[in-house]
């Protein structure tokens, strides 16, 4: 499969990275360089192999539905870029 | 008193034990060592202040009889850790200001056991990388680098700053985190231990994810009992983390003996790559016959996938790394760079946030992901994972443990490789395949190239069979008496 620039373009779209025009064109080779590599794995026969999603069984952690922690909207906002009355402050969502 | 800062973990603890020396002094003394040699930047975040306070109230609970496993042993941890109240940047832009309200389970296992935090250390940015190149803060230099080198040379990685802090003496130990060779690659690079355990034994909660099904936390030691006391703190389940198991932590201390008569040990064919350095291969059977004069039979076995498994590693790990990183939005944490609208200030901020490397990986894992490429790629991968894992459960059914060089190569230096993404993936050559089947790894200095740097010797286990690794890791480390010093130290 051959990568080129539009694909490049909106693969970046889709991740929400910019990537300034003249990024895109070396991006698009060292994608291409390390797909390329990594397109061997389709000489390998997996007939009948089950997809492997995690080394050991999980098992399914229940627990008690409790509340565990709380009242910490401090904690939770001390990061925040921008805040104001106990809020974080976003970009607006709903045009 | 001097060069407290040379000492090892289990020395350091039998002195403290003995009251000849205070936790105040020996955090200390690594504390200077820190500042002497801050050219190295193994270090993001230096924590002087809280270090001496933890210092002291470890020296009062040795007082008091109190002690805990590691009490007032000096610690570097790796700054992919969250740490409560102290900076935790993932090596990224993105989380520069980002300051903790909570303990990473790992870490708070530390504090508990009495260790003492020295500072967070430097590392690729979100652990993506094997030279420690990609962090955000610059890269960490070698110990190893010979006096007047430029560029000097590289650490390893992703944990290069712990790896680095260990080897020059700045500390006795380190955390790292490994997935896909993170910590036994940068150990092999700076002639020091290092353990990846298996997948599942220490908690990821509070460990800044990179590939969920591959991150798995371990430690930095200068031998293998030391690796081993501060592995012991740190491993043990976590209802925190729904992957880590509910097994009881055997006593690795105890238990380690350097008894190898009667092991099997399996030398895998396909890991003799064409074009290996001849002083690998000559390191490798050397390490071989190490092993058999101690008592241990060679078995000879195939992992016929073993080629397959860096390709594998590369859509596996990026597309777990594009779905994890997603969460890095500027909204509630970390850098924020404003747009016109949501969806500009979204690509602004992780455009300007992530460095090279982590774009490159979020955007191969979002290709590998998306819609009409699914199966080909990811779907693919999963099923050659499955043959990877069956290769070693065959291969464990006729030995107890393998032995393999670390890595391709000794340290290289700063900006080699680096304008070729797939040279630099290569290093992780033979230890990628343990992070694929979720087994424990460990790396031993097993000697000097023919350019006087450190290589390291990999032995792999069976899932929770940690205590064979640890005793046939003893065993090289035995043979092998790696005594030498990196030129840092000689510098004085």
């Amino acid at each position: 499969m051959s990568l080129d620039r539009a694909t490049v373009a909106r693969v970046a779209d889709l991740a929400r990275i910019a990537v300034p025009e003249e990024q895109l064109e070396p991006l698009v080779g060292e994608l291409a360089k390390i797909l390329a590599w990594v397109e061997q794995l389709a000489e390998v026969d997996t007939g009948g192999v089950e997809p492997l999603r995690s080394v050991h069984p999980i098992r399914r952690a229940w627990r008690a539905d409790e509340v565990a922690d709380g009242n910490c909207r401090e904690a939770i906002l001390a990061n925040a870029p921008e805040r104001e009355n106990g809020f974080f402050v976003v970009p607006r969502v709903v045009e | 008193m001097s060069g407290l800062e040379r000492l090892g973990l289990v020395e350091a603890k039998r002195l403290l034990a003995r009251r000849e020396i205070s936790a105040v002094e020996l955090t200390r003394a690594c504390l200077e060592a820190m500042e002497r040699h801050r050219r190295l930047n193994a270090f993001v975040t230096e924590t002087p202040e809280r270090a001496l306070a933890m210092a002291e109230a470890a020296d009062g609970r040795l007082a008091r009889g109190e002690a805990g496993l590691l009490e007032g042993l000096p610690i570097a941890v790796k700054d992919l850790f969250c740490t409560e109240g102290v900076r935790t940047t993932a090596a990224s832009k993105i989380l520069a200001n980002f300051v903790p309200p909570y303990e990473s389970t790992v870490t708070a296992k530390l504090w508990a056991a009495g260790a003492v935090l020295l500072g967070k250390t430097n590392l690729d940015e979100f652990a993506m990388g094997s030279s420690n190149t990609t962090s955000a803060f610059g890269p960490v230099i070698n110990p190893w680098t010979p006096p007047g080198q430029e560029p000097p040379l590289v650490p390893g990685g992703s944990s290069g700053g712990s790896a680095a802090a260990v080897a020059g003496r700045l500390c006795p130990a380190a955390t790292g985190t490994d997935t896909g060779g993170s910590i036994r690659q940068p150990a092999s690079f700076c002639g020091i231990v290092g353990i990846k355990p298996t997948y599942g034994r220490c908690s990821r909660f509070g460990i800044v994810a990179f590939a969920s099904s591959l991150d798995q936390a371990g430690a930095f030691a200068r031998s293998v009992a030391d690796a081993a006391l501060l592995l012991q703190a740190m491993a043990g389940f976590d209802p925190k983390d729904s992957t880590s198991a509910d097994l009881p932590v055997p006593d690795w201390v105890g238990g380690l003996t350097g008894r190898v008569k009667g092991l099997r040990i399996g030398i895998p064919k396909e890991y003799r790559l064409d074009g290996m350095p001849a002083e690998i291969e000559a390191l490798w059977a050397r390490g071989a016959e190490w092993l058999r004069a101690a008592g241990a039979e060679l078995v000879e076995v195939s992992l016929p996938h073993t080629r397959c498994a860096l390709p594998t590693y590369y859509i596996v790990a990026p597309a777990e790394a594009s779905s994890n990183l997603a969460r890095y939005d500027g909204m509630r944490y970390g850098l924020r760079v404003p747009g016109r609208d949501l969806v500009e200030t979204y690509k602004k901020t992780r455009g300007e946030g992530f460095g090279a490397e982590v774009r490159r990986r979020i955007l191969i894992g979002t290709y590998v992901l998306s819609a009409g490429y699914y199966d080909a790629y990811y779907l693919k991968a999963q099923k050659v994972r499955r043959k990877i894992v069956q290769d070693f459960e065959a291969a464990f059914a006729r030995c107890d443990a393998l032995l393999t060089p670390t890595a391709p190569s000794a340290a290289f230096a700063i900006g080699e490789k680096s304008d070729d993404p797939v040279a630099m993936y290569l290093n992780d050559v033979f230890t990628v395949t343990v992070n694929l089947a979720g087994l424990p790894g460990i790396s031993v200095p097993a000697g000097l190239s023919a350019s006087g740097l450190p290589l390291g010797l990999q032995v792999i286990g069976r899932p929770w069979d940690e205590a064979t690794i640890l005793d046939v890791a003893r065993a090289l480390e035995e043979a092998a008496e790696f005594r030498a010093l990196p030129p840092l130290l000689a510098e004085g």
